[in-house]
């Protein structure tokens, strides 16, 4: 069973169905007991930063998260999740989970397109991830697939927990994290089959984990 | 790089599919939820979904074809039409849409914009605006004025003004109805589009008169503009989703191509 945190600043409905349509046995919740038996979490949100740490301590969960991922309990952060996991967020001037080290900016506006023109915030829309290493969730993910990015501000951790990169103007980084512990800046559960498929990897490393144990 | 997204544009009546020319004359035409399915197996980047309904019995059924959408397909899509409030704004994301999308309810009430912005994030609020050329004026001085109730209620705003607005107050992205162009299949008011792509920082989705891959493509390269929306050339087969993409492509602009 993979759990789906449950907290306000959360898409997690969007992930609910898509791991239903996979046939994903799948819990939304926010019950340290149910999170600690899942196979794995994954972490959605939408919204600003500052609102979903809001969330997130008020009720204690972000102690509960890092305890987690101490244990070494497989997640996935989404978005806004994959942005918290980092130790600070420029948008409301936000501390964060610490949980990676590095920070969240906001795109610079200087950044140009190809063609010149400035571009244009939120980066909205679809986009490619250049692996810098290998990585379990893009296993049998054509390297010209693209996902579905909306946000105006994108993770900038240290160098080696960089795992993907997406060009917009310049290159920022889309996939962070280390093995079992993932952070991408992109919906993949709005970007079609390679987000399924990437949803799907997920999944089949939890259980890969939970067999090692 | 990013790519310009393909958007088909379902108008929904009473739980049906169904297209109009220049908002008059709307006939069914299928199931909103197959033919949504049909695109998004075919490559569409986005969907938006527009509720013509005028009852609140409709507009039950319509939030049903919501729920029934997200459950099936996995890309993103907006829900428009006839949404004056916060509350209506829940409702539909709640269904299962990403975006929303506010028109003449944000004419009258501009405040919704910032608001919805603050209670769901800018990137769920589009701003859409039906626009009609006029004579310049010192009131309209882009000659471009913003029009409600289906292009017979004139505003009295300018639409370049009136997009600037929207940005400042939290709009994450603007989709741009040309009235004139609409259902004409003579091509995107291009000269609108840029003006507005010019004017504002957040993505612009041209709508209105695309009658073939090339007026797409023009709407990218000379409109700037960041999405297309379409309609009949898809809905009455003319066209399919990877056939305009393959063109599009073909003139150097980045698509999305392998889904």
């Amino acid at each position: 069973m993979l759990a789906i945190l449950d907290y306000k600043a959360g898409n997690q409905t969007s992930v609910r169905r898509a791991l239903d349509h996979l046939g994903i046995d799948n819990r939304i919740t926010n019950d340290p007991d149910l999170l600690a038996s899942a196979d794995g979490i994954i972490f959605p949100g939408v919204g600003a930063a500052g609102q979903a740490m809001d969330e997130l301590s008020s009720g204690g969960l972000d102690e509960v998260l890092k305890s987690l991922i101490w244990q070494e309990k497989p997640l996935l952060g989404i978005c806004v999740g994959c942005q918290i996991l980092l130790d600070y967020c420029e948008e409301n001037d936000t501390r964060t989970l610490a949980v990676i080290p590095g920070e969240c900016r906001l795109f610079n506006p200087a950044w140009a397109e190809e063609d010149g023109t400035p571009i244009r915030v939120p980066h909205m829309g679809w986009n490619r991830v250049t692996l810098k290493k290998e990585c379990a969730l893009f296993n049998d993910i054509q390297s010209e697939a693209e996902f579905y990015f909306v946000h105006s501000y994108h993770p900038a951790p240290r160098a080696e927990f960089i795992i993907g990169e997406t060009m917009y103007g310049e290159n920022f980084c889309s996939v962070h994290g280390r093995t079992g512990l993932w952070a991408v800046q992109f919906h993949p559960e709005k970007s079609g089959a390679p987000g399924l498929k990437l949803l799907q990897n997920f999944h089949a490393y939890c259980l890969e984990a939970k067999d090692a144990q | 790089m990013l790519s310009k997204r393909i958007i088909p544009c379902l108008d929904v009546r009473a739980g049906k599919l169904t297209k109009g020319v220049k908002f008059q004359g709307n006939v069914d035409i299928g199931d909103p939820v197959e033919t949504a399915r049909m695109y998004y197996e075919q490559g569409a980047d986005e969907i938006v979904f527009y509720d013509i309904t005028a009852s609140s019995e409709g507009r039950g059924i319509f939030l049903d074809v919501v729920e029934r959408v997200a459950s099936q397909i996995f890309i993103p899509f907006s829900v428009g039409g006839g949404i004056n409030s916060v509350a209506d704004m829940r409702a539909v994301l709640v269904a299962g849409a990403e975006k929303v999308s506010v028109n003449s309810g944000a004419v009258k009430n501009p405040d919704i914009i910032s608001e919805g912005a603050a209670a769901f994030g800018a990137q769920c609020v589009v701003l859409g605006m039906d626009v009609k050329r006029v004579e310049k004026s010192e009131q309209i001085p882009s000659g471009f004025e913003v029009v409600i109730h289906g292009g017979r209620k004139y505003t009295g705003m300018d639409a370049i003004e009136w997009a600037k607005t929207g940005e400042a107050l939290g709009a994450g992205e603007i989709c741009l109805n040309s009235i004139d162009a609409d259902g004409t299949k003579d091509g995107y008011d291009l000269e609108l589009t840029r003006k507005v792509t010019k004017s504002v920082r957040i993505p612009v989705i041209a709508s209105g008169g695309a009658g073939n891959p090339q007026h797409m493509a023009d709407a990218f390269t000379q409109g700037k503009a960041s999405a297309a929306l379409i309609a009949s050339i898809v809905h009455y087969g003319e066209y399919t989703i990877r056939q305009l993409k393959e063109h599009i492509a073909g003139q150097g602009v980045p698509m999305r191509t392998i889904w």
